[in-house]
């Protein structure tokens, strides 16, 4: 299968910032990067930070010539990967749980079925330590953010937006539409590994008893 | 800042708790430690930062300063590694239980020990139970105050510098806190002659290697960065340095989706006036970066009182 190729583009002296054709393609890349660190094959680099549709190098210490390598390079399309997802029991009792339903054109008891049901992996974190951008809502269920953010979510919030679904891992502002909670700690800077949710983690939801 | 992300209002955070948990370790366990007696307006702890977790959502953080933070560890005997202090304006002062060697840098302020002036740029020993006080600075946003063996709060993935970002690190000074010190590990250095760059003098000058997001800007906004007088501007933190002045017009109204950002991104919110990404900095942004500061010119920025003249530079490279 052939891929559009990557379209690098100059970030500074030191970083290149990798643009594909959408959310799948950059986390094949970022897979295809972590496989090349850890074959010793990817010149040293000090962050590999995946996002919407690009993958950021940083800290690399000639990014033109890892720039007219990488245009070259056959990516592997993103496969089911091995082992099991991490799983996060959750209550749906959201503050947008009725909104969200509508928006689906479902009643609300039917959300906590539905998100349940689908599998999801980790696209990219930002915003805050451990704050995922899960990946895996079909389009028909992506929803907009809420017109007004919230000062306050709780931590362990279940929200979605776009085509994200996220877990807020500490109380902070926020604009996304709440679903449920989680007990779940995401992120704890003392425990190895200290987010839960890593770029390239599979997840599923469940209810909880 | 972060533009895309799940609260596109707030451009982080401060939360400052009243003091440290930690009062057990220093103070009357015989281990060396600092009382703080002031805090100043905002002193907080810095090393080098915690380079390698962007990808979690964690920037480097670390002094802003750095070649300032470098100078004020060698002048106390420290690894250019150690954790120090990075103060804000107007100071703070310690108390210390037992003898130590200090060293002040960054910029230039009064040092009082016990109320006797004492030396900027030099290693300075202050007796136990002395109180040092780094005053308000002449000139500049930030001095460093090292102390021989470095601040010794337990390390949060590598680092003990406080992110105000991300909320990581020992909290922000506040009076009462006490904060362990390490042991000493070698002699202060002497130097004749401190080599500081100094505030910028006359106006901050930005070279900015320019992409990856300057397609998304007019031709008129990039002569509009490279002409424009930008001013340093009052609500400039340890996330970023905003300015004030031309806005930047962008060339399409589209969205950005979120992307990686390096320290030094010059972003361009929807208001038009660019923001210069420093240590504290978001990881990941949804509004688009017009060019790239190299970091070695960030240390000018980080003591760039507000109001500053901005004059930013496009280079090749």
């Amino acid at each position: 299968m052939t891929t559009p190729r990557a379209r690098p583009l100059r970030v500074g002296p030191h970083a290149l910032l990798v643009e594909v054709a959408g959310g799948e393609a950059a986390q094949a890349l970022h897979t295809e990067l972590l496989r090349r660190r850890a074959a010793g094959t990817l010149p040293a680099v000090t962050e590999i930070v995946p996002a919407a549709r690009t993958v950021l190098l940083n800290g690399l210490a000639d990014p033109q010539a890892l720039a007219a390598d990488i245009v070259h390079w056959d990516v592997p399309p993103l496969t089911a990967a091995d082992g099991d997802p991490v799983v996060l029991p959750v209550r749906y009792d959201g503050a947008d749980l009725a909104e969200v339903a509508a928006l689906w054109g479902v009643a609300a008891d039917e959300v906590a079925a539905i998100h349940s049901g689908l599998e999801f992996r980790v696209a990219f974190c930002g915003f805050a330590p451990g704050f995922g951008y899960l990946t895996g809502l079909p389009a028909h269920l992506h929803v907009p953010r809420r017109a007004t953010p919230r000062t306050t979510v709780p931590a362990g919030a279940v929200a979605l937006a776009g085509p994200y679904t996220g877990v807020y891992p500490r109380s902070s502002p926020g604009g996304w539409q709440l679903i449920g909670r989680t007990d779940a700690v995401l992120w704890d800077a003392a425990r190895e590994p200290a987010a839960l949710l890593a770029p390239g983690t599979r997840v599923r939801f469940e209810v909880a008893a | 800042m972060t533009g895309s992300g799940p609260d596109a209002r707030t451009s982080g955070t401060d939360k400052r708790v009243s003091e440290t948990d930690d009062r057990t370790t220093g103070a009357g366990s015989g281990a060396p430690a600092l009382t703080v007696v002031r805090p100043g307006a905002l002193t907080t702890v810095q090393d080098l930062g915690r380079p390698g977790h962007a990808h979690l959502g964690v920037s480097r953080s670390g002094a802003l300063d750095r070649p300032a933070h470098a100078l004020a560890n060698r002048l106390a005997g420290n690894p250019a590694g150690h954790a120090a202090l990075e103060t804000t304006v107007d100071g703070c002062a310690v108390r210390t239980t037992a003898a130590v060697t200090v060293a002040v840098t960054g910029a230039p302020c009064p040092v009082r020990v016990d109320g006797r002036p004492a030396a900027w740029g030099a290693a300075v020993r202050v007796p136990a139970g002395a109180v040092l006080d780094v005053g308000r600075a002449a000139s500049g946003l930030r001095s460093y105050v090292a102390f021989a063996g470095g601040i010794a709060v337990p390390p949060v993935l590598g680092s003990r510098s406080r992110d105000l970002l991300s909320g990581l690190g020992p909290e922000p000074l506040a009076t009462g806190a006490v904060l362990p010190l390490g042991a000493p590990c070698g002699p202060p250095a002497h130097a004749d002659a401190v080599p500081w760059a100094g505030p910028p003098v006359g106006g901050l000058v930005l070279p900015v290697v320019l992409g990856p997001r300057d397609d998304w800007f007019t031709p008129a906004a990039l002569r509009t960065l490279a002409r424009g007088a930008f001013r340093v501007a009052a609500a400039s933190n340890r996330i970023g340095l905003r300015t004030e002045g031309p806005a930047l017009e962008r060339a399409a109204d589209s969205e950005l989706p979120s992307e990686g950002m390096v320290l030094g991104a010059v972003q361009v919110p929807p208001d038009g006036l660019p923001v210069v990404f420093l240590a504290d900095h978001p990881t990941t942004g949804g509004y688009p970066v017009v060019g790239v500061v190299h970091e070695a010119e960030l240390a000018a920025a980080a003591q760039a009182v507000p109001g500053t003249p901005v004059r930013f530079v496009p280079v090749r490279g």
